[in-house]
């Protein structure tokens, strides 16, 4: 894909398709998110929608087909599109023996900041008051929250979050679509991974089902009301 | 600056490998304890002969490093394979080969933490004498070392995505440690024994040319391996 075109446009996938071994897990997606959009990406499991996150996030390679973060070529140019993305995958990939500050400190040195506020991060994800006790004793709302707060430091423009609101109660919850309206209402674009619609019911701008490795349903700008999106969730 | 970045990451690396290691300790304490146990076993095998110990001390010395050196180099990935940090270290822009430098760094602190208690028992244990060219044969062990961690640590990121790593990095690892493992034992043997042939020159110089391409080329190649 030309990394010159449509810098318009988040994520602009085409014809996404990747196998592991003989099966085919995603099957020709196409896919656009714009700035100041959050959509939801639904289906049942096994469908292909964490693949495309990785897909999307560089940490795998499409066997056919390509995407553009910014304009950036996923594959081609991994490294530019690696500085505008957030990712929230499954795991909260801590280090145990670190405590909550020093896991945010090497994020940010990896990230390469300058004067990371370390302590605004945490503030702002509810964990100031354990920043010094080490991860292994959080439980895994409390590292979900870390996780967060590494996200609050990268401040990406694209935010690719699978699953999100796991393990999180109901304040977590608050907070993480907190965190996800903010990017979003600065122009950024948030592709989640969902489950459940509910806890994203107010924020999101559309739905994407994929079933069997296809897009089953775009509902591109379909007014979200409530019975609409208990029927995604449905589907 | 890109450089300044680049040395930002490689140092944060290495910070967070021996910060988790050091208070983990287990990582160290076993790999050391392997270490000493090998020496002590070649002890009991050759007997009481004096000169026959000093004569396998170098052997001895290195073997123990190796299979030690195979232990610390798969844990090196394990901290982050247990908790899924792998993709999250990925996904951090900049160049991928700071995370190898950052984890080779790290390593050869390790190990040589680790040969700094091998060789004091193995001077006991072998009733070695220091021998008058000291310096070189710290050379000769810091040579060796950084031959055998280097590749150590790359063959364990290639192992890593693979179920049986503990299985596959010695399988990888040992053919390729042959030339360094020759070098370095024949470079501290002669040293010890007083390098009556003039030979430990030369392979001093063998073990540089070795660690050169050694170091060198897993910094290249270390992005493909790792790629998911």
């Amino acid at each position: 894909m030309s990394s010159a075109a449509r810098v318009d446009i988040a994520i602009d996938a085409q014809g996404v398709a990747r196998r592991f071994g003989a099966r085919w897990v995603l099957r020709g997606v196409n896919l656009q998110v714009r700035p100041g959009e959050m959509v939801g990406l639904l289906g049942a499991n096994g469908s292909g929608k964490s693949t495309l996150l990785r897909i999307l996030a560089t940490l795998l390679k499409p066997s056919a087909g390509g995407a553009l973060v910014y304009g950036h070529d996923v594959v081609k140019r991994p490294d530019d599109v690696r500085r505008h993305i957030g990712f929230l995958a499954h795991s909260p990939g801590l280090y145990d023996d670190l405590t909550a500050r020093e896991n945010l400190q090497f994020a940010a040195s990896m990230l390469g900041l300058e004067r990371p506020d370390l302590d605004a991060a945490l503030d702002r994800v509810g964990l100031s008051h354990v920043r010094d006790e080490r991860v292994r004793g959080f439980s895994a709302g409390m590292q979900r929250r870390l996780s967060l707060a590494r996200l609050v430091l990268a401040n990406a423009r694209v935010l690719l979050l699978d699953e999100p609101y796991s393990n999180l109660d109901v304040a977590g919850i608050a907070l993480m679509n907190e965190l996800i309206g903010e990017s979003v209402a600065g122009g950024g674009a948030a592709l989640v991974v969902l489950h459940e619609l509910a806890p994203a019911a107010g924020l999101l701008d559309r739905t994407i089902t994929i079933r069997e490795g296809r897009i089953a349903d775009d509902d591109d700008d379909a007014f979200l009301e409530p019975e609409a999106l208990a029927a995604a969730g449905e589907r | 600056m890109a450089w300044r970045d680049d040395w930002r990451r490689v140092r944060a690396i290495v910070w967070k490998d021996l910060t988790t290691e050091g208070r983990s300790k287990a990582g160290f304490n076993s790999v050391a304890a392997l270490g000493v146990t090998i020496l002590v076993l070649f002890g009991f095998a050759l007997g009481p002969d004096a000169q026959a110990l000093r004569d396998a001390a170098a052997g001895a010395l290195w073997l123990a490093v190796l299979f030690a050196g195979v232990l610390a180099f798969n844990r090196s990935y394990q901290v982050e394979l247990e908790s899924g940090a792998l993709e999250p270290l990925l996904l951090y822009p900049g160049a991928r080969w700071t995370i190898f430098a950052g984890k080779l760094l790290a390593n050869c602190i390790f190990v040589g933490l680790m040969l700094v208690i091998v060789v004091l028992v193995g001077i006991v244990l072998f009733q070695v004498r220091v021998p008058a060219a000291w310096p070189q044969l710290i050379g000769v062990l810091a040579l060796g070392s950084i031959g055998l961690v280097s590749l150590g640590t790359f063959y364990a990121a290639m192992a890593s995505r693979s179920r049986a790593r503990e299985v596959l990095l010695p399988l990888l690892l040992f053919p390729m440690l042959v030339p360094v493992l020759l070098a370095a034992m024949s470079a501290s043997k002669a040293l010890l024994t007083g390098d009556l042939m003039h030979e430990a020159s030369a392979w001093m110089r063998m073990l540089v040319a070795y660690d050169v391409i050694f170091v060198v080329a897993p910094l290249l190649a270390f992005e493909h391996v790792i790629e998911v």
